[in-house]
């Protein structure tokens, strides 16, 4: 890990003429954030009477309304309202199991699943959603033991047909996603794919330029917190 | 521990391998070296080298294992046959079980396992050289992977070795001080909570001696803290 | 549960049986107990019970330390002291117990070693001391290394004839140089409690294991247990087991 001295001075004087840039700062789990003041506690944070603490390796985000910090790495734990992919791992009587990329798997009711009635005693679900199939659906219910349910009620969830998947470190999801999905609209449009972004880190793509579309991606989630990200993934895709 | 030696292990105030009493060996730390894992680091202190990776929050299995409050924490302490002079056989044995254990003791109450329910975090460390000290540099190892897997803490956890050899209180025992010197304590420490989560020592001490060790313990594993804090930062670092 | 009610009381200044802070459950310790061996001990720590064995046999000595004797210090979990107790290898806790129990034993150099040579570098004498466990209702550890301490200064040495071990007939006593006892302070709240019945050990923050020789000497070490210690709850811990392992020596000591 080799850099010249001056690089880091260099680095120390950006941050003294620029206060703000102090938060784009990593902090360390225990690393004191600042005095609650009344804010909302995030959940990167936790609190001990006054004082607002570093619950991750990560990003801060402190302002007026919240402390609060985004974790550079871990893995995905399901909330109500998140959109997945998720892969079926099971058919049963009346719902399928759901792989989340998670500890914890998600139950998919038939009612969720099937709009048309179903004659469970004389029908085999599994021609709805098959084993390995993926699906787009919403987290509808986490109980506090992490009992997780799906459904596929909500607009634009479905089954996905063709394509393959790769899996990311899901915290890097809104990073491939970009601001108001500049990135990933990037990249969709440069490599002419069909791409789904899911909260617990499984993107499904489709189409002939794939492996460029990977590798923009894995290029984000490697270098995520870097600041210079969005020229080097454009002069990636201008290839 | 308390083998007669035929030779002095302290001459004039230098230790064999020429370090004053109170001064800790050459310190690598790096992270993210096992790709596979969640997270993972390596330390080295002199010639005792550790490997940890951490792989989950994940699945608990057997079932019955599974704790609905809270997930639980999985350490396993291994020496690699190679890592001894006379190379030790494969697999644990009762020393190596004691050592888990305790290492799982002094990391478990700075992770929130109450927000994974069911589930397990493995860490599991390596000694790949043994010089004295292992059981430290491995928590020093397990704390960097955890923080790098993304895994929600309170604090980091920093540990380091203090004892006597030959009458004179030293910091960071290597394989002969250890073996031959008449005292040997091992001491962990919350980084910035100041908490004694893992302490054990045999030898012969007097009560002035202990506190005076306890002393030497605290400023070391803060020196070690820091040392830990700069690689994370470093390793992550934004611009 | 018992364990909540236990805790509750702690936390108000009280004990569930009744005792003080700083007070033992009855001990009983009695010597010579088990006639095949060359020294044994049962003890009894309220309703906890343990008994060590001690046997010796003759071998070579280890390369490094040609003239000493040998010593092994092993505990057995026996299934038959606790439902939780499982035949077949030994479970984290056993392990820690049993090293912890040695490391008392050896570190305070009890036994005088060196006078346990034949011939340098060839023949020595062995000490096996195995300790069982009998009833388990808490503190099995402090019960374990009194029980040891009490079957070394039980133990005699064998006479020899020739070659031959004549069980049953006795030399000399067991060179004993040093009495460590070993003291388990736990820590709940901002109490400290010793010797923790089963119900406290289950509702304790964190424990700390203190092995203290007859010149006041701290010869093991062994923190336990999920929460940590400051550095003047260690202090404090300490100086409470000084005290506590005064009275365990008196009573392992006497009744000789």
């Amino acid at each position: 890990m080799d850099k010249e001295p001056s690089i880091e001075k260099e680095t120390q004087e950006v941050i003294k003429e620029h206060p703000e840039l102090k938060e784009l700062q990593i902090v360390l789990p225990g690393e004191f954030l600042d005095e609650k003041k009344g804010r909302k506690v995030g959940r990167g944070a936790f609190f001990e009477g006054e004082k607002v603490f570093a619950k991750f390796l990560g990003v801060p985000r402190i302002n007026e309304y919240e402390v609060n910090v985004l974790p550079l790495s871990g893995i995905y734990l399901p909330n109500i309202g998140d959109k997945i992919v998720g892969i079926i791992s099971s058919t049963e009587v009346s719902g399928w199991f759901v792989d989340l990329n998670s500890p914890y798997s998600a139950y998919l009711p038939l009612a969720e699943g099937v709009d048309e009635f179903v004659d469970t005693q004389r029908t085999d679900i599994s021609r709805f959603f098959d084993v390995d199939n993926l699906i787009f659906c919403t987290v509808s219910k986490v109980t506090k033991n992490k009992t997780v349910q799906v459904s596929m009620r909500d607009y634009g969830c479905r089954k996905l047909l063709g394509g393959i998947i790769i899996k990311v470190t899901p915290q890097k999801i809104p990073r491939i996603i970009g601001k108001e999905g500049s990135m990933i609209k990037l990249i969709k449009l440069k490599t002419a794919c069909d791409i789904i972004t899911g909260q617990n880190g499984v993107v499904w793509l489709r189409g002939e330029n794939k492996a460029k579309a990977i590798e923009a991606i894995l290029t984000i989630e490697k270098e995520s917190h870097t600041v210079g990200l969005t020229e080097k993934i454009e002069k990636l895709l201008g290839e | 521990m308390g083998h007669k030696s035929e030779e002095k292990l302290i001459i004039d105030g230098k230790r064999l391998d020429g370090r004053a009493l109170n001064e800790l060996r050459e310190i690598d730390m790096k992270v993210g070296v096992v790709s596979r894992a969640t997270g993972s680091a390596l330390v080295r202190f002199g010639n005792s080298v550790a490997i940890a990776a951490v792989y989950g929050p994940r699945e608990l299995f057997p079932r019955f294992l599974q704790q609905s409050e809270a997930g639980i924490l999985r350490v396993r302490y291994n020496m690699a046959p190679f890592s001894v002079d006379d190379r030790k056989s494969p697999g644990p044995d009762r020393r190596s079980v004691e050592i888990s254990k305790v290492i799982r003791s002094a990391l478990e109450e700075v992770i929130f396992l109450e927000e994974f329910p069911k589930a397990t975090i493995d860490v599991f460390v390596e000694i790949l050289q043994a010089d004295g000290s292992t059981r430290v540099t491995a928590i020093n190892a397990a704390s960097l992977a955890l923080a790098s897997a993304g895994i929600p803490m309170r604090d980091l956890v920093s540990a380091c070795s203090i004892g006597k050899v030959d009458g004179q209180l030293v910091v960071d025992l290597n394989g002969k001080e250890d073996n031959f010197g008449e005292t040997d304590m091992a001491l962990a420490l919350q980084g910035s909570r100041k908490n004694v989560t893992l302490l054990q020592m045999d030898g012969v001490l007097t009560n002035e001696e202990f506190e005076k060790l306890l002393n030497l313990a605290k400023e070391n594993c803060i020196k070690i803290y820091e040392l830990q804090k700069k690689v994370l930062k470093e390793n992550y670092k934004r611009f | 549960m018992e364990e909540k009610y236990a805790l509750e009381l702690i936390l108000k200044g009280k004990r569930i049986d009744g005792r003080k802070f700083d007070e033992f459950r009855k001990i009983e310790i009695n010597k010579g107990i088990i006639k095949n061996a060359e020294g044994s001990a049962g003890v009894k720590i309220g309703d906890t019970e343990v008994i060590a064995g001690v046997k010796m046999n003759i071998g070579e000595p280890y390369a490094d330390t040609p003239d000493e004797g040998i010593l092994i210090v092993n505990s057995e979990f026996t299934p038959l002291a606790s439902p939780d107790f499982e035949s077949g290898p030994p479970q984290e806790d056993a392990v820690e117990l049993s090293r912890v129990v040695d490391r008392g034993i050896r570190e305070s150099h009890a036994i005088d070693m060196e006078k346990l040579v034949f011939v340098a570098g060839e023949k020595v004498w062995i000490n096996f001391i195995d300790i069982h466990m009998i009833n388990h209702q808490g503190n099995l550890l402090d019960a374990a290394a009194l029980a040891a301490v009490a079957a070394i200064l039980n133990t005699k040495i064998p006479k020899m004839e020739g070659e031959n071990i004549l069980r049953g007939e006795y030399e000399k006593e067991l060179p004993i140089s040093h009495v460590p006892i070993t003291i388990t302070v736990g820590k709940v709240g901002d109490s400290f409690i010793v010797d923790p019945n089963l119900q406290e050990e289950k509702i304790l923050d964190s424990k700390l294991s203190i092995a203290i020789r007859e010149d006041n000497t701290i010869c093991a070490l062994q923190k336990q247990g999920v929460k940590g210690l400051k550095f003047e709850d260690i202090t404090q811990m300490i100086r409470i087991a000084r005290e506590k392992a005064k009275e365990l020596r008196e009573l392992v000591q006497s009744g000789d």
